[in-house]
């Protein structure tokens, strides 16, 4: 190892953004074929890192080394020039165009007139030789999450990148994309090519990486070889203390059927059915999860729950009324809770204060309002004892929602709603690319809810958080219920059968 | 009767050529996420120094040299307004059509000869003569469409050109992004600044052959408030095409229809006031807009540019 060159060099990397440090002095190396993994809390600085790397931040103080060569990275166009590239949390894809014309753009030296045919040509084979299945010719928007993902590898790999960064790559796929991504980054690697990739998954970490850093706050904490080290030490090294990842549970009474579905139908944006008959019930005091790859109703569940999208057909009762296509507003008074998938568009307002988006819920009423007025004072006061509540990490209450990082975004979301929730609580991926710490609170508080006599339908695609959160597990498949079982019975072997849609 | 839409047809394409040029120039614009309203004061004020230019030079293409540089530099001023100070696009749009619209209505006071006491109103210069082409302009009814100055000659190559740049050339791809999502599009390795520059600066530079083709054609010569509103029906008609230069030419036809229907109403004293045909084309993008809203998936392929009127900036969340 020693005698080998870093083909990339980071060092004393300190990048600041207003109130906060996000890197502090970080040094890092990469070797060529092989795979490093970042791994750090929320807001430890990871991302800040790697788009200093990308080109798409300036660094404040540090210097970068390609191939034992300084050199200045001001934009993406020159990150990419130096063979970096990179795949963010967020996609970057144009919705409206199609995947050739995704992968061309920008590209410095295509010519004025693109053969879109010999483009095409080129991404079906690239698709083949990597396992990137995707239609050249489709729209963005036609595609699901994880087809989108490829078409953000097929892009580096098309512009010849040799260092790929990867925000949290997983976060958005199923177990079994999850396994293909593993085996593309596998192949890259026996290229020569090299791989950075940020995660919360220990397990990932231990299978994918060569090497780890943890950061922690901004700064650098610790360097193993995965070989070398395991996942307790890595844990305890990222929170700074060793992380419960058993919760308890105690054995519990419910009560009446909170929220009771009977043969629920409703189409997707495109007009396909993607609900062909859901029937279940929930008690109170009861968590159902449901477990399902993505893309197979979850989202339009979520959806005709909330009021957000109409049904075709069944009923939906909650609380023993009849809800289904009434508006978002009449489910809130119910006392129904959402906590989304999509946190950014819809769970918070980015332009709106931290303290406003955790009265959103209750600022109708009194002692909030008065007379049509808000009373600003309250406001602060009930915020600031959410914030403390749920130890949400923000500089002030009056800092702008969107710049919180992903898991204090979801605190924030999650303190407004278990404040507002009355009885029934809809959970879509609520520990999604949180950090373990995170993870954790956000699953205890849960239970602790539904402890308290709430209903929770928790849809996860974390099998784990499944089996020790909820008490039954419903497997959703292409728009039908396959299976409902009790936690205590389920085992990976039978939900990962369900989730194909084998009936047990 | 075909005399009848002989002479229509020839009204339309005289009246639907400026706009064409100032819709296919607010498109490119606008494509690039910048929303420029001050279309109205840019082709006023290139109408009017066009026309100057022509009084005193007597040169054509000198005149709309002159108007693509009022235009562009309008629109230079625009661009740096809302991309490098990034302000709010609206008010600096609306900005550059007040002081466009009084401006010009100034140099029309100013920059005629002393014997006209500095007026511009009323005088004659050259302008741009109707070419009849061989053998076509003779058809029947459709030969109106050969019997045209060379601003409309030079769009009917403009039309099928600016369509092929934006969907099937490099250039366009990048501007296609820059307009849909900047974010992706510098990520990617698009300067979108500049982008946004060239082609907002590009954009006024049609609009003001647009405006010059008012008072070195259709008019000719100037008069106070030429335009008639043609700024604002512009920015109508863009949306009316769904920012496709291709379906600039529909939007142009029906206004310049209109028109010429218009004129023939009242020619035969019709007792419908002209207020209602003016009414039209703004009834016309109102529906487009209703349609697009309603139908989700249409808006997905041809609605606005989604991050039009936004600026943006690299580490800005």
């Amino acid at each position: 190892m020693e005698t080998k060159t870093p083909i990339l060099e980071m060092k004393g990397i300190t990048k600041r953004f207003p109130n906060v440090v996000a890197n502090d002095h970080v040094d890092l190396e990469l070797y060529p074929g092989e795979v490093l993994a970042l791994l750090g809390e929320n807001g430890a600085g990871k991302s800040s890192l790697m788009n200093v790397l990308a080109g798409l931040y300036r660094a404040d103080e540090g210097e970068i080394f390609i191939r034992g060569k300084r050199v200045e990275i001001n934009s993406p166009r020159d990150a990419m020039l130096l063979g970096i590239g990179m795949v963010h949390q967020n996609f970057m894809l144009v919705d409206t165009m199609t995947v050739a014309e995704n992968i061309i753009m920008g590209m410095s030296d295509l010519p004025f007139i693109p053969d879109m045919e010999d483009v095409s040509k080129r991404i079906r084979e690239l698709s083949k030789q990597y396992n990137l299945q995707v239609d050249p010719l489709s729209y963005i928007w036609q595609l699901s999450v994880g087809e989108q993902q490829r078409v953000e590898i097929l892009k580096l790999i098309y512009r010849g990148a040799e260092i790929l960064i990867l925000d949290e790559p997983t976060a958005v796929l199923t177990p079994r994309e999850s396994k293909e991504l593993s085996g593309v980054i596998h192949h890259m690697t026996q290229e020569g090519k090299s791989a950075i990739f940020i995660t919360h998954k220990m397990e990932e970490v231990i299978t994918f990486s060569d090497w780890v850093r943890v950061l922690h706050k901004g700064r650098l904490v610790t360097v193993k070889k995965t070989r070398e080290t395991h996942p307790q030490e890595l844990a305890r090294l990222m929170v700074g203390r060793d992380v419960l990842f058993r919760l308890e549970k105690k054995a519990r009474n419910f009560g009446d059927v909170a929220l009771e579905l009977k043969d629920v139908r409703a189409l997707d944006d495109k007009g396909l059915p993607a609900l062909k008959g859901i029937t279940l019930n929930i008690r109170s005091g009861e968590i159902l999860g449901i477990a399902g790859v993505a893309g197979n109703g979850q989202t339009q569940l979520v959806e005709v729950l909330t009021g957000l999208r109409k049904t075709t057909g069944g009923t939906i009762r909650i609380f023993d009324e009849e809800k289904a296509n009434k508006s978002p507003l009449e489910i809130i008074n119910t006392g129904v809770s959402h906590i989304p998938a999509d946190r950014i568009a819809r769970g918070i307002a980015g332009d709106m204060s931290v303290a406003n988006n955790l009265v959103m819920k209750c600022y109708r009423k009194p002692p909030l309002v008065k007379k049509g007025v808000l009373h600003p004072s309250r406001i602060l006061d009930l915020a600031h004892r959410m914030i403390d509540l749920f130890r949400i990490d923000t500089p002030t209450p009056q800092t702008h929602a969107k710049f919180l990082s992903g898991g204090n975004i979801q605190k924030t979301i999650l303190a407004r709603e278990l404040d507002a929730c009355r009885g029934l609580l809809i959970a879509a991926y609520p520990s999604r690319g949180l950090d373990v710490g995170a993870t954790e609170f956000v699953r205890n508080q849960m239970i602790a809810q539904s402890q308290a006599g709430t209903a929770i339908l928790l849809i996860s695609e974390d099998l784990e958080e499944l089996v020790t959160v909820a008490d039954k597990i419903a497997v959703l498949f292409e728009g039908r219920i396959m299976g409902i079982v009790p936690s205590s019975e389920a085992d990976t072997e039978k939900l990962g059968m369900l989730m194909t849609g084998v009936k047990v | 009767m075909t005399e009848l839409i002989a002479s229509l047809l020839a009204i339309t394409l005289r009246a639907g050529t400026s706009l064409i040029y100032a819709t296919i120039g607010e498109i490119y614009t606008e494509r690039s996420g910048i929303l420029n309203l001050g279309v109205e004061g840019m082709m006023l004020m290139s109408a009017v120094t066009s026309f100057a230019t022509v009084y005193y030079t007597a040169n054509l293409f000198l005149a709309i040299l002159v108007a693509m540089l009022v235009g562009g530099t309008l629109a230079g001023i625009h661009a740096f307004l809302s991309v490098s100070m990034r302000a709010n696009q609206v008010v600096s749009g609306l900005s550059i059509t007040l002081f466009g619209s009084g401006m010009a209505s100034f140099l029309g006071q100013r920059l005629g000869p002393q014997s006209n006491s500095g007026y511009l109103v009323g005088l004659v210069g050259s302008k741009f003569e109707p070419i009849a082409i061989p053998l076509f302009s003779n058809l029947p009814v459709i030969g109106a469409v050969f019997k045209q100055d060379i601003l409309t000659y030079f769009v009917y190559l403009l039309l099928p050109l600016a369509w092929f740049y934006l969907y099937r050339t490099r250039n366009g791809l990048n501007l296609r992004a820059v307009g849909e999502n900047p974010q992706t599009a510098d990520a990617m390795g698009i300067n979108v600044a500049k982008v946004r520059y060239i082609y907002t600066i590009l954009g006024g530079m049609l609009v003001g052959i647009g405006g010059a083709h008012l008072s070195l054609s259709y008019a000719p010569g100037w008069t106070e408030n030429i335009t008639g509103g043609r700024g604002w029906i512009v920015i109508a008609l863009v949306i009316f095409s769904m920012w496709n230069p291709a379906r600039a030419v529909w939007g142009a036809i029906l206004f310049g229809g209109i028109n010429a229907v218009q004129f023939r109403l009242q020619a035969s004293g019709t007792t419908i006031p002209a207020s209602y045909l003016n009414m039209l084309p703004y009834l016309a993008t109102i529906s487009v807009l209703v349609v697009l809203t309603w139908w989700e998936t249409l808006s997905k392929r041809v609605g606005a540019p989604s991050a039009l009127a936004k600026s943006y900036m690299r580490e800005e969340k």
